[in-house]
């Protein structure tokens, strides 16, 4: 097949182009989730996304919030941003470096004003924002404009056998467009973590990988009771099969295909090192997982599933494909790409990495995903450790 | 091409991966070996459900399974040609 050159996206004020056009009502702490919810509800076009933090964190763990909370506004899937908080001084960090971008940002403080006036004032500048972003069109947008994240889940042998190598596939053909990539799962590499360290493209990002997965495993060591053998592999895992956290680490790491990675991020870290992949430091639960990625920039998601995971994202639209026939049945409402004639012989990785590119610029055109016209908005924030 | 039971990734591996929605005890198994698009076949002694794995070869406690050409974990109990390959006979070598 040869590979289109382009797809229809919404060029952003900084260059990127975004898959999607969305205007987002961000609390930046639990208790302005309420204001976000009721603006959201009031003006149409807006999402709000609440979450569950945002109060006296401190130090890496409060920068990894800061991370999220800006990361996810200046995504090019989002047109434009209302961030809500209860003090202005956190509100306006995040408005400052949201603005960057140069789309419309602006913040808003509920302290000495309370819900009601200020969800008054709120909806009217987002119904002002949701009216001109309804405007915006789809232009021409080079391949290279979409940044592409990747995680699996509910996994099973037939992801490590099919649906994995299938997103393999996707990413060797793509990677020579100038397409960004991403994974991340620091845990579920755990048992290729050595394999997985040769394929950094530089000695620096081998020995960051190095570092970075070797953290991970001494925090393990030190917080976990005995093991991790009841999480890793989850019991999902191993009802398709998967015996060991090896088996599931190598299934895993079919996803990158042949691509090296340039570098490491940290959790919902923008990569500056051009295109190409980059593996970012990540939980393995698929909704923190997805919305680190997605606060990273990355504009679309490939989501492999082999039991049947059902997550998607508010921003980043989230592609599920499975090669579990019986999944691709019983859920079929969750499976936007059903690859399972790989394990009949009917189709080979190949034309299922066509059929994956194919169902991709689709998405990223604008036709919603399962986890879109079912509502699936999960946004999850990452805690590292427990507020002062 | 007759239809494939089980799948095996690398040539080097001593399991393979049931994809038909399961295999019954005494069946003659086609298994096709994705590294070399080669064919063999394996008589089963379980049953075995899809996406379970199937032992190619007689194993004993100790020795090292091998799938994707990659350690992931060794035997703890001994597993006969054709049998079940799981969480009651393999274990991680990780802890």
């Amino acid at each position: 097949m040869e590979i289109p050159k382009s797809f229809l996206g919404y060029k952003r004020e900084n260059g990127r182009a975004g898959t999607r056009n969305h205007v987002i009502i961000l609390p930046v702490d639990d208790i302005s989730n309420a204001c976000a919810e009721a603006v959201a509800n009031n003006i149409k076009g807006t999402i709000a996304l609440p979450h569950s933090y945002g109060r006296l964190q401190f130090g890496a763990d409060l920068e990894l919030h800061f991370r999220t909370m800006i990361g996810t506004g200046k995504n090019p899937n989002v047109a434009a941003v209302i961030v809500v908080g209860i003090e202005p001084k956190w509100t306006k960090r995040i408005v400052d470096a949201i603005a960057t971008t140069g789309k419309p940002v602006e913040g808003f403080s509920i302290e000495g004003v309370g819900d009601i006036d200020t969800i008054a004032k709120v909806s009217k500048k987002a119904q002002e924002l949701s009216m001109w972003a309804s405007e915006k069109q789809r232009e021409e947008c080079p391949m290279s404009d979409l940044w592409i994240s990747v995680k699996c889940g509910e996994s099973d042998t037939t992801s490590g056998l099919a649906s994995n190598p299938t997103v393999g596939n996707l990413m060797d053909k793509l990677e020579p467009l100038g397409v960004h990539l991403c994974f991340g799962e620091t845990s579920e590499l755990t048992g290729a973590e050595t394999v997985c360290e040769k394929r950094g493209k530089t000695p620096e990002a081998q020995a960051k990988f190095k570092k970075t997965w070797n953290d991970y495993n001494d925090f393990i060591l030190k917080e976990a009771t005995d093991d991790l053998s009841e999480s890793q592999p989850t019991a999902g895992n191993i009802a398709g099969g998967l015996t060991t956290i090896e088996e599931k680490a190598f299934g895993n790491f079919q996803k990158i295909g042949g691509c090296q990675f340039i570098d490491v991020l940290e959790p919902a870290e923008e990569p500056t090192k051009g295109a190409g992949l980059y593996f970012m430091d990540t939980s393995s639960a698929a909704a923190e997982c997805v919305t680190l990625q997605a606060a990273g920039g990355f504009n679309i998601h490939l989501f492999p599933t082999g039991q049947g995971n059902i997550i998607g994202n508010p921003i980043e639209p989230v592609i599920k494909l499975t090669a579990n026939p019986l999944t691709a049945k019983t859920m079929s409402e969750h499976i936007d790409v059903d690859v399972s004639k790989i394990l009949s012989r009917e189709m080979n990785l190949s034309q299922a990495g066509d059929e994956l590119i194919k169902s991709t610029i689709r998405v990223a055109n604008g036709r919603l995903t399962c986890a879109e016209s079912l509502g699936h908005k999960e946004f999850v924030m990452t805690k590292l450790y427990r507020s002062a | 091409m007759s239809n494939t039971d089980i799948i095996i990734h690398d040539e080097k591996d001593n399991v393979g991966v049931v994809v038909v929605e399961k295999i019954t005890p005494d069946l003659d198994c086609n298994c096709w070996i994705m590294e070399n698009d080669k064919s063999v076949s394996i008589q089963s002694k379980d049953e075995i459900p899809l996406g379970h794995k199937i032992a190619m070869i007689d194993l004993n406690a100790g020795d090292t399974i091998l799938k994707y050409g990659h350690d992931i974990g060794k035997v703890v109990k001994t597993i006969k040609k054709g049998e079940h390959v799981h969480v009651h006979n393999v274990k991680t070598k990780k802890w």
